[in-house]
């Protein structure tokens, strides 16, 4: 019989656990640091001009060298783009995951739409908006509109929401639907009222990080919602601006005024994200009945 | 009030391989049967062949007849909803919806089958939180995440929302195989209550849980390795265990094998 004693944990494996430590660590400021510089630049250089007048005013009438100007109109297109790409893309989005998941099990026609999901995922923004271009504008006539830039942008979200969406039901466990079948309820009401609300939390961050990868997207929209410099409310009709293009547009103006506009309008972007976000998870956490842990 | 369940030719199948085969039994309205046999033998399968939850599965299928006074569970256009609204379900582990508070779980049959008054789902949710032994431990925290609840209230819980529905009949696979001592004490003398107004069949590898809860027991085992499940015999409860009629049972239950 061998008899068993407590060893100590021997120098080399202090040693290799301390190296390790060290590396997680220095991987993780590495990770870090490009975020951190970021937020720092955008504020430091955005601030300047981060006041009522920009908040509240576009671009109109404002010569190359003047000051003042605002991204009013910029801030009033994006959110209308991303409302009406969201509109397009969340429902569809939405429903082909279920699909997917609920009905499809693996079949062909499932196994089909799985790989031109993936497909789209690949694709390039610029060609969205190209796509929408040659569609849209030059083969149906349609005039450059914020609704077709929402069109190029709801390409993009589409296979974002299909496939978090996805993974979301997919860790609803089987055991919950079994339990609401159990109690006689029909497949589609346990979907609706057992699976989605179980995974919701979940469902609605991966839609937000959908909205957040288009709402910065600048190729698509050049191609679709042109540019302008004057407030246009109607999505429909007529060239619109978009927060992503103005700072472009700002940023490659020759002077330091326009380039200051230009870290302005990134920082409203950011923060109009940041505040999506919030909104989204106040919902999910309102929206959850059991939430009095 | 309950009903007869009558078994015959029963083959249940997942996919090409054939789980269980002819069987055929007849339950009596207002018993307690438990099905014993060793793992594997299909015990689960056929339970939820009782219900129509088999067919869930995908490749799930089922042969043969389930009467349900009378009339053909399997019959052309019988819609399996209907029929687990009438034969409810309580499963091996706790489930409750983790979305749902207590009051939520309890009413959830009731509320995801359409519109019914407030006062009569509060009035329904008390009698079967009464009804499962856990009205007194969470009437203050009604509100409150099922989820949120030892495993034995949760299965008390699983029991009070299947109940809630008001079905003939209650099938129960191993409803206490996760819970300690005390806690399965209180569910069965929880069934002893039930058998009063429901229909009871519990699968259980708890031989002293058998003779103590069930009027009759079905023992159930396997025709040879890879061959499907089959009843080897079903009698009393009181006979089964003293006076076995068939060899392999008394082995089983005297534990000299599975
Ligand atoms: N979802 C499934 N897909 C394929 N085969 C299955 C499935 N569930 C069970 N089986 C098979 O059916 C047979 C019977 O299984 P079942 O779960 O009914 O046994 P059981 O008597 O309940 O066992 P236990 O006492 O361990 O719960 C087994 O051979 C099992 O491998
Ligand atoms: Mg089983």
């Amino acid at each position: 019989m061998t008899t068993h004693t407590v060893q100590r944990v021997s120098t080399g494996r202090r040693l290799k656990d301390r190296l390790v430590q060290t590396l997680v660590y220095l991987a993780f400021a590495v990770a870090v640091i490009p975020l951190i510089s970021v937020l720092w630049l955008v504020i430091k250089n955005g601030l300047a001009r981060f006041d009522l007048d920009f908040l509240t005013h576009s671009m109109r009438g404002i010569g190359a060298r003047d000051i003042g100007g605002g991204a009013y109109h910029a801030i009033l297109g994006t959110l209308e783009q991303v409302l009406l790409a969201s509109l397009i893309s969340v429902p569809i989005g939405l429903l082909t995951a279920i699909y997917l998941v609920e009905y499809g099990r693996g079949g062909r026609l499932s196994r089909a739409i799985s790989f031109f999901v993936d497909v789209m995922t690949g694709i390039p923004s610029v060609v969205a908006g190209l796509f929408v271009l040659a569609f849209w504008v030059l083969a149906l006539g349609m005039p450059f509109s914020g609704f077709a830039g929402a069109l190029a942008l709801s390409i993009l979200m589409m296979p974002t929401v299909v496939r978090s969406t996805e993974e979301m039901l997919l860790l609803v466990p089987g055991d919950l639907r079994e339990a609401s079948y159990a109690l006689g309820v029909p497949k589609w009401r346990t979907i609706v009222k057992v699976v989605l609300p179980t995974a919701l939390t979940g469902i609605v961050t991966g839609v937000m990080l959908a909205i957040a990868r288009v709402a910065g997207e600048t190729a698509p929209l050049m191609l679709t919602v042109f540019f302008t410099d004057s407030i246009n409310s109607d999505p429909f009709n007529g060239p619109q601006m978009g927060l992503p293009l103005y700072v472009f547009d700002q940023a490659r103006r020759p002077t330091d005024i326009a380039v200051d506009r230009a870290w302005t309008g990134a920082l409203t972007l950011i923060l109009i994200v940041m505040l999506l976000n919030l909104v989204a998870r106040l919902i999910a956490w309102w929206r959850s009945p059991a939430r009095g842990r | 009030m309950s009903q007869q369940i009558q078994v015959s030719g029963l083959d249940a199948y997942y996919g090409r391989h054939k789980a269980i085969e002819d069987i055929s039994m007849t339950i009596e309205p207002n018993t307690i049967t438990a099905f014993i046999g060793p793992s594997g033998c299909g015990k689960s399968t056929f339970l939820r062949t009782l219900n129509r939850m088999h067919e869930v599965i995908p490749g799930a299928r089922v042969e043969g007849k389930v009467l349900l006074d009378g009339e053909d569970l399997y019959g052309p256009g019988v819609e399996p909803v209907s029929v687990r609204r009438m034969i409810g379900m309580v499963f091996q582990r706790p489930n409750p919806f983790p979305t749902m508070s207590i009051y939520e779980n309890v009413a959830a049959g009731l509320r995801l089958n359409g519109r019914r008054s407030k006062s009569e789902v509060d009035g329904i949710v008390e009698t079967s939180l009464k009804g499962a032994n856990l009205w007194n431990e969470v009437k203050d925290r009604l509100g409150k995440p099922g989820a949120g609840l030892s495993g034995g209230q949760q299965q008390r819980l699983c029991i009070a929302r299947a109940i809630a529905v008001r079905p003939e009949v209650l099938l129960m696979d191993e409803p206490c195989s996760a819970l300690d001592p005390i806690s399965t004490l209180a569910i069965e003398d929880l069934m002893a209550e039930l058998k009063s107004q429901f229909t009871i069949i519990i699968v259980t590898h708890n031989m002293q849980q058998a003779a103590r809860v069930s009027d009759r027991t079905a023992f159930f085992n396997l025709a040879g390795q890879g061959q499907p499940g089959r009843v080897i015999e079903m009698d009393e409860t009181s006979r089964i265990f003293t006076n076995p009629s068939q060899k392999a049972t008394e082995d089983y239950i005297t534990g000299r094998f599975g």
